[in-house]
């Protein structure tokens, strides 16, 4: 890696216990999201995207998960060896979150200024050292923060309740909480996917061009392959808790090499109307009896022997491009 | 043009919305304000728009789960508000919906297999609980699932799993049309996929007509002949996929597609370059006046926000409810001389 990466998760193995045995639900993930750098991270439902982000964020409680092997380094801490004071002054500093459903990330009690109020008093306590912090200060600061994310008005969106405010106006809300302490990494988990095409479009653009500005490394993480392929540089593809593809966004759309990628890429459905694939044969086994070897190998068109006997490791295909899959082990893809 | 299936005439759905210790009717949500399409024999009827488009109420309105306020319906040249309580069984048995969660229309309490004796039960199809046993295999095999799930219970079936069931109850009473409801909205990728073909299969195999209702842009240009694009309770575009995707005329269809998230670089060559993409969409209790999409759009003069917009036929079967609607189709004609 030439820069220091924020975020380096190695090899990590995330297993819940579950009343059927023991669930093997990150199966040796590694992933990276360097300084600045956007990426995304895909999968369908149950992939393991969110256990993986939540572990990144040190909020998956253990019990009932475990994590028998791997490390989990946020700005070069062990996130799964820091004591709980440790994350708590990481957050919001180093990281911070967006999350899919802004009506169920925000309080309905509370007004948007008394949440955002908060957020900031937080980042204050913890983070900022400049000087005693003033109710005006406070107030200056959100007002601040809901003009950058273009809210119309931020005085009158201070005292309104998030239940007042239309889907597209609580994404910006959130958007501005999460930035507010100037995180050098965010998290952004769906942020438009709840939201209407057109205003997801005006989300995502808001999103992109706030985090370039403050230099913001972000690890987007969606099942919406459109939405990556437009927002990010660098793309992890996952299956069933192990990252079988990543490389270079445009490489990996133009060129996908994963057997796996290949069959979701052809199942989205195209604006100039050819003809749908077939999707991907079967479905998603449970992760207390994950298949043997390759994950992918019983849905797997082009499985062969080996497939099933063991886990195929990342090989390089091109400069950029890794992918997890023995039809490119040999002759060097 | 032969006869259509289906006829939807200046369809009205206007919802009160009471208030005060009377209950007096303070204000109307009009979902639903003068749409017309038609849906021909065989064909895959598209109807697009964001969440509060009216799109839904349009399919609800047509399985007769609502009433029209105004407006007709007509099914097979058949007049749907002049529906007895003798030929409305029949009618119930031509048009069946599917909806877009099958977590909330599946009941959880019964077994697929009481799922799927219901209807014939209702309707009196197969005499004995042995023949509607083999009815529901047949049912459960044209849904591309095994005999035994018959016994399971949805909980214990995934989405894509559960949506076929739900699929197999819409078909257990022989319908010739299905209103399909964002039937695959619920779902990934991937499982969208096989539906979608499970879909077009059925459609071939028993000579099926659906209006196919979806948020998702690829997905109606993909399967639908023609489609509606609504906006705010009307339709503001109408005609093939092949004029509303390479010729699209009403800024609001443009701003759709420039919005949406596309996987190809050949996609990128359909996408308008312009569009507008300011501002959120407006309540539809009180929609803006005349044309409803002029605060959002960018080409918009005055008498947009004062005069409704009249259709302008820009081509075969291509209709545009805008003001500059010639003037946009003469524009995007020029565009593709150049080209």
């Amino acid at each position: 890696m030439e820069e220091k990466a924020i975020l380096d998760i190695r090899d990590l193995h995330v297993w819940f216990r579950v009343y059927e045995g023991v669930s093997r639900v990150l199966d040796g993930v590694s992933l990276y999201v360097r300084g600045g750098e956007h990426v995304g991270l895909v999968g369908e439902t149950g992939c393991g995207k969110t256990v993986a982000m939540k572990t990144a964020m040190g909020i998956l409680r253990s019990p009932p998960a475990l994590f028998p092997q791997g490390q989990v380094l946020l700005a070069g801490r062990d996130v799964l060896k820091a004591a709980p004071i440790e994350l708590l002054r990481m957050k919001g500093k180093t990281i911070s979150m967006i999350f899919q459903d802004p009506l169920s990330a925000l309080n309905p009690v509370f007004t948007v200024g008394q949440q955002i109020f908060d957020v900031i008093r937080f980042g204050h306590r913890w983070i900022r050292d400049d000087g005693a912090l003033t109710k005006t200060k406070v107030r200056g600061i959100a007002m601040e923060a809901l003009t950058s994310v273009q809210l119309p008005d931020p005085r009158r969106i201070l005292s309104l309740y998030p239940l007042e405010l239309s889907g597209g106006m609580r994404q910006r809300v959130l958007i501005a909480m999460a930035l507010v302490n100037r995180p050098r990494f965010l998290i952004a988990d769906e942020p438009g996917s709840a939201l209407d095409v057109t205003i997801q479009a005006q989300i995502l653009s808001l999103l992109k061009s706030l985090v370039k500005e403050a230099g913001i490394a972000v690890l987007l993480i969606t099942h919406d392959l459109g939405v990556v392929r437009e927002t990010v540089e660098r793309v992890y593809i996952m299956y069933a808790g192990r990252v079988v593809e990543e490389g270079q966004t445009v490489e990996i759309f133009d060129d996908p090499k994963h057997p796996y990628t290949q069959g979701l890429l052809s199942s989205v459905p195209r604006l100039t109307g050819e003809a749908l694939a077939e999707g991907i044969p079967g479905t998603l086994s449970d992760y207390t009896e994950a298949p043997s070897g390759c994950r992918f190998h019983p849905r797997c068109p082009q499985a062969m022997e080996k497939c099933a006997q063991q886990k195929p490791p990342m090989v390089k295909v091109s400069t950029k491009q890794h992918v997890a899959c023995y039809l490119y082990h040999g002759g060097g893809g | 043009m032969s006869e259509p299936v289906l006829k939807v005439e200046n369809l009205v759905k206007y919802f009160p919305i009471r208030s005060g210790l009377l209950h007096k009717i303070v204000a109307h949500v009009k979902a639903v304000d003068k749409v017309s399409f038609d849906v021909q024999k065989g064909e895959i009827f598209g109807l697009i728009g964001e969440s509060g488009s009216g799109k839904s109420t349009v399919a609800k309105t047509i399985v007769q789960i609502y009433n029209p306020t105004s407006g007709m319906i007509y099914f097979k040249g058949q007049n749907l508000s002049k529906l007895t309580k003798q030929t409305i069984g029949r009618f119930r048995r031509e048009v069946q919906m599917v909806f877009q969660d099958p977590k909330s229309s599946l009941n959880p309490r019964r077994s697929v297999m009481s799922i799927l004796e219901d209807p014939l039960i209702i309707h009196g199809i197969g005499k004995s609980r042995v023949e509607r046993k083999r009815i529901i295999h047949t049912l459960l095999g044209q849904v591309e699932m095994p005999s035994r799930y018959m016994y399971k219970y949805p909980s214990a079936l995934s989405g894509g799993e559960r949506q076929r069931i739900a699929i197999a109850r819409a078909l257990a009473v022989n319908p010739s049309f299905l209103v399909l409801d964002e039937p695959t909205s619920a779902l990934d990728v991937s499982v969208q996929a096989k539906l979608i073909n499970l879909f077009l299969r059925l459609k071939k195999e028993l000579a099926l007509s659906y209006l196919f209702i979806t948020h998702n842009l690829g997905l109606v240009r993909t399967i639908a002949a023609r489609a509606g694009v609504m906006y705010l309770g009307k339709i503001y575009e109408l005609g093939t996929m092949e004029m509303l995707f390479s010729h699209p005329v009403h800024p609001y269809t443009k701003t759709l597609i420039a919005a949406t998230p596309v996987v190809s670089k050949e996609e990128e060559r359909v996408k308008p370059r312009e569009m507008s993409k300011e501002g959120e969409i407006p309540s539809p209790v009180n929609p803006p006046g005349g044309c409803a999409f002029h605060p959002r759009c960018s080409i918009a003069e005055s008498r947009c926000s004062q005069e409704l917009p009249s259709p302008v036929k820009v081509g075969p079967g291509h209709l545009v409810w805008c003001h500059r609607a010639e003037e946009l189709a003469a524009r995007a004609e020029e565009l593709v001389v150049l080209e």
